[in-house]
């Protein structure tokens, strides 16, 4: 098949799936940080968690809140990334308004996100 | 090889639940159990209670919880190491002598740890690095300051250790130093054992919150199944001379001990994995490797670590005031936009009849609260809560908040009920940074 007709395969065969199908998270606080570390269920969902879960995603799609810095480090052995966010707690546990002011639900907020992986 | 030392978690936060540590004590044949209950939000509420009351300020459920523990602890010759002190550790010991006495537990030796209260270091120049403010301006600002507390290590617990203490009661010692002491008593690391010191402290940072790592904090039904969680075992972990350890729960618990909950704990709280920051050394768990031995049972090895940070961090709180809140209700059709019309007049009445300049939050509980300013979800929903909450110095303009809500069941929209408000007094917390030779603990022992 010619790239010039119809859609790609590969991409046609590709789904997007609620990263809560193909990923658990837990999340943390320290003062006004917190950080929400996201690892695959499966090892081969590890490289679609890797491209698509970025950190300027994450300012994109939730910038409200999320108002500082936004570190990723990667755990390839453990398949798991770790998000550090700053100034993401509305102040912090003793400080938020927020029902929420740990922020416990973060991971969450995170696992609502789509992403897009192999059959 | 030898033979493992077996340490067991007691408690991981301050409300957390009885029953599991009591279960461990008596069949956990352990050697030492730890019940670890201090957090920036615990130790905060200890300096508001300890202002009101100098013989509080420790943790409440001391005396419950030792009540049952103390005497199965003897009888099974386990050692008990707890921080429920949090900002009154004196007082606290004192009350689990006393408690000892009544319990007929004679001869019990019960060390009070002491030293990590530093508001005497404490001055208006002292910057708070995160907050890009000084104690001063802070103080200034209408939050007086109200206590300051160093983390401090294992090395301020081993002098309770080598004196044989049967209770070791302190204050903010880190979370995972409070583990990680009794395994340098017991192995005989030394305080610059990198390596070892690493690799204790990940078996603490995954102790430390007891049931999260046996499948507390994670159960997702249809994703994440969890079984017996109404009666989720907690933790022990089997550590061996070189600091690798097994995690594992007693038979006939509820929960799991998974590559998945062990991964989750491991990186809990954790900003850069290869830099965890303790008094006793900066771990890296970046090289820790994870390994399935048995049914419910997690081989944790290869954590290491280098050269424990020169400075100390200390949470200094603040009197942050009172925190309000205060909810109603509506259910059926419509129920969102009459809810969003209550937060409505709420925020306008605030503003103009009491004349309110600070933060207002407003929630609608089921349309989007906790997630609220992140998204917008726009859901329709048969049943929200209208939440208003505000922090202020000024008790009246609490209380008004809560009158401005409840006076919404005849002035506002249709069908409001069950009104709920509630007034607390408010610690707000910050980081600030002491050079070690600022921090002196002691340890005294007392004798029931």
């Amino acid at each position: 098949m010619s790239a010039s007709t119809g859609p790609d395969p590969a991409a046609a065969a590709r789904r997007r799936v609620p990263l809560r199908e193909i990923a658990h998270a837990r999340a943390g606080d320290k003062g006004n940080i917190s950080s929400v570390a996201v690892f695959a269920f499966e090892p081969r969902h590890y490289a679609a968690l890797k491209a698509q879960l970025t950190p300027e995603r994450l300012r994109a799609e939730f910038g409200g809140v999320l108002r500082g810095t936004i570190t990723r480090y990667e755990l390839d052995g453990l398949h798991g990334l770790n998000f550090v966010m700053t100034e993401a707690l509305e102040g912090g546990v003793n400080s938020s308004l927020n029902l929420d002011s740990h922020g416990k639900s973060w991971s969450f907020l995170l696992l609502g996100l789509e992403v897009e992986v192999e059959p | 090889m030898g033979i493992p030392f077996r340490i067991g978690t007691g408690a991981g936060f301050s409300a957390d639940r009885l029953d599991p540590a009591v279960d461990l004590v008596q069949r956990g044949e352990l050697d030492c159990l730890v019940f670890e209950c201090v957090g920036e939000r615990t130790l905060a509420f200890g300096h508001r209670d300890r202002m009101r009351d100098p013989a509080a300020g420790y943790n409440k459920l001391l005396a419950p919880r030792f009540r049952a523990i103390l005497p199965l602890a003897r009888e099974h010759g386990t050692r008990v190491i707890t921080n429920m002190g949090a900002a009154n550790p004196r007082a606290a010991a004192e009350r689990t002598v006393a408690l000892a006495r009544e319990l007929g537990l004679r001869g019990l030796r019960v060390a009070c740890v002491e030293g990590d209260d530093v508001t005497a270091r404490i001055g208006p120049e002292t910057a708070l690095p995160e907050l890009g403010r000084t104690v001063g301006e802070v103080s200034a600002a209408g939050q007086p300051l109200v206590g300051a507390n160093a983390y401090i290590g294992a090395d301020a617990l081993l002098p309770a250790l080598e004196a044989g203490a049967d209770v070791i009661v302190a204050g903010r010692v880190a979370d995972p130093s409070l583990f990680l002491a009794p395994m340098r008593h017991a192995f005989g690391w030394g305080g610059a054992d990198w390596a070892r010191l690493g690799a204790g402290t990940a078996v603490g940072h995954l102790l430390e919150c007891a049931a999260q790592v046996t499948g507390g904090y994670f159960a997702d039904p249809g994703v994440k199944p969890v079984e017996n969680l109404a009666y989720v075992g907690f933790p022990i972990a089997e550590v061996a001379a070189d600091g690798s350890a097994v995690i594992t729960k007693l038979p006939q618990t509820g929960g799991c001990v998974t590559l998945r909950t062990v991964k989750e704990q491991l990186l809990y709280e954790i900003h850069d994995p290869a830099r965890y920051f303790t008094p006793d050394v900066v771990a890296d768990f970046s090289t820790a490797r994870l390994a399935e031995a048995g049914a419910d049972r997690v081989a944790v090895s290869g954590a290491v670590g280098r050269a424990r940070p020169d400075q100390l961090k200390v949470t200094v709180a603040f009197d942050g005031g009172v925190l309000a809140e205060a909810e109603v209700g509506y259910a059926g059709p419509g129920a969102k936009g009459r809810a969003r019309l209550a937060g409505e007049i709420v925020a306008e009445r605030m503003a103009h009849v009491h004349g309110f300049g600070g933060e207002l939050r407003i929630d609608l509980i089921g349309v989007g609260a906790l997630h609220g300013s992140a998204v917008e979800r726009p859901a329709e929903t048969q049943d929200v809560r209208v939440r208003a909450a505000l922090r202020t110095s000024d008790r009246e303009l609490a209380e008004a908040l809560l009158w401005e809500v409840e006076s919404l069941l005849c002035c506002g929209p249709a069908g409001g009920g069950g009104f709920r408000g509630h007034v607390t007094p408010s610690v707000v917390t910050h980081s600030a940074f002491l050079s070690r030779d600022q921090v002196t603990t002691r340890v005294e022992v007392l004798e029931a």
